[in-house]
């Protein structure tokens, strides 16, 4: 590889733009698309990696090429820069997310107890409308709190965000779904919220919490049951109260 | 916003650094595997002439001969084909006894 191709490469990552870097194996020949145009075959095997995110090798006109697709990184967003978030933030980078913790309260969100993460102190709706959630990004609310949580979680269910998930008990729950379809959200929309937040490992510590909702996320992007949402309660359920 | 999350992965990231350091280095990627090898098409593995190695292109059972083509690569300055199976006698002499077959590109960064 060229040091100049492996800048660009590394410049377009940097960018978070969809990238796929193209190899003939013959000679070691490579290409940056869609950053260079190039034949339709190649073109469209390139698009064809970028959406399966499978790397492949193919044979075009005789020729083999390796096809080796790099999408922008996944994004965990993170509203409330409390100890859960503390927990999650080692664990987002080696499972290939970057983290961005939202928390205008300027005392919890600081570099000293959240280092490497990205920080945005702006209030939840003005973040997230910068931030625009798309279907590589999971949002996770943490506060409690429903001035932050929820304008949080209403800009989440307005976007293709692949996992949202909400701390808090049934009853908190119950609470904010009646909030959220004040907001004008069906039940189909909210059925989209993982609440309480993390697969039931009968977490009790914050990082048993945080690995609870990081397994989570992680099965809803590889598509497994698990990461699947659950079932709403019913409405029965939540009026003679469950507190968890 | 700060990106400086260069995570354990990014192995592009880490011989861009030892590059940058003045180090020689070539790029080692899993292009084609069958069976039951180890690690995905795309795994990459970066090699110094000084013998640095991260990254992994099969969990450990050709590091060693990737490592030494890697090393021929960066003298030649020619990007190389290598092709390992349990059914390839050079292959079973470098142990990919965890089976399957795989194909690497090793390519010095110039």
């Amino acid at each position: 590889m060229k040091t100049e191709t492996l800048a660009r490469l590394q410049a377009e990552r940097a960018a978070q733009n969809p990238v796929v870097l193209l190899t003939r194996l013959s000679d070691g020949a490579q290409h940056l698309w869609p950053q260079e145009s190039l034949p339709d075959a190649l073109a469209d095997a390139a698009r064809t990696t970028l959406g399966t995110e499978k790397a492949a090798s193919v044979t075009i006109d005789g020729e083999a090429w390796f096809i080796h697709p790099h999408n922008p990184p996944l994004r965990i967003i993170v509203v409330g820069a409390v100890h859960i978030a503390q927990a999650m933030a080692p664990m987002a980078a080696p499972l290939g997310f970057e983290m961005i913790v939202v928390d205008p309260r300027r005392a919890f969100a600081t570099a000293e107890r959240l280092p490497g993460v990205s920080l945005n102190t702006d209030w939840p709706d003005e973040a997230m409308a910068a931030l625009k959630p798309d279907a590589r990004s999971a949002v996770v609310t943490l506060t409690h709190d429903p001035k932050l949580d929820d304008p949080a979680l209403d800009a989440a269910l307005r976007s293709a965000a692949f996992y949202i998930g909400a701390l808090g008990s049934r009853r908190t729950h119950a609470k904010r779904v009646a909030r959220l379809k004040d907001l004008g959200h069906d039940d189909d929309a909210i059925a989209r919220i993982h609440a309480p937040v993390g697969l039931d490992i009968a977490a009790v510590t914050a990082p048993e919490i945080a690995l609870s909702v990081m397994a989570e996320i992680v099965a809803a992007r590889r598509g497994a049951a698990l990461g699947a949402p659950r079932p709403q309660p019913s409405e029965a359920r939540i009026s003679i109260g469950i507190s968890a | 916003m700060t990106t400086d999350t260069t995570h354990s992965e990014d192995i592009l990231a880490i011989a861009a650094d030892w590059r940058a350091a003045g180090e020689q280095v070539a790029i080692a990627t899993v292009v084609e595997t069958w069976g039951s090898s180890p690690r995905p098409a795309g795994s990459r593995l970066a090699v110094t002439a000084s013998g640095r190695l991260m990254g992994s292109v099969s969990g450990g059972c050709i590091e060693g001969a990737v490592a030494d083509a890697a090393k021929q690569a960066m003298a030649t300055g020619q990007p190389q084909l290598l092709d390992f199976g349990v059914s390839d006698e050079r292959a079973w002499e470098v142990g990919l006894s965890c089976g399957g077959k795989v194909k690497v590109f090793v390519e010095p960064l110039a």
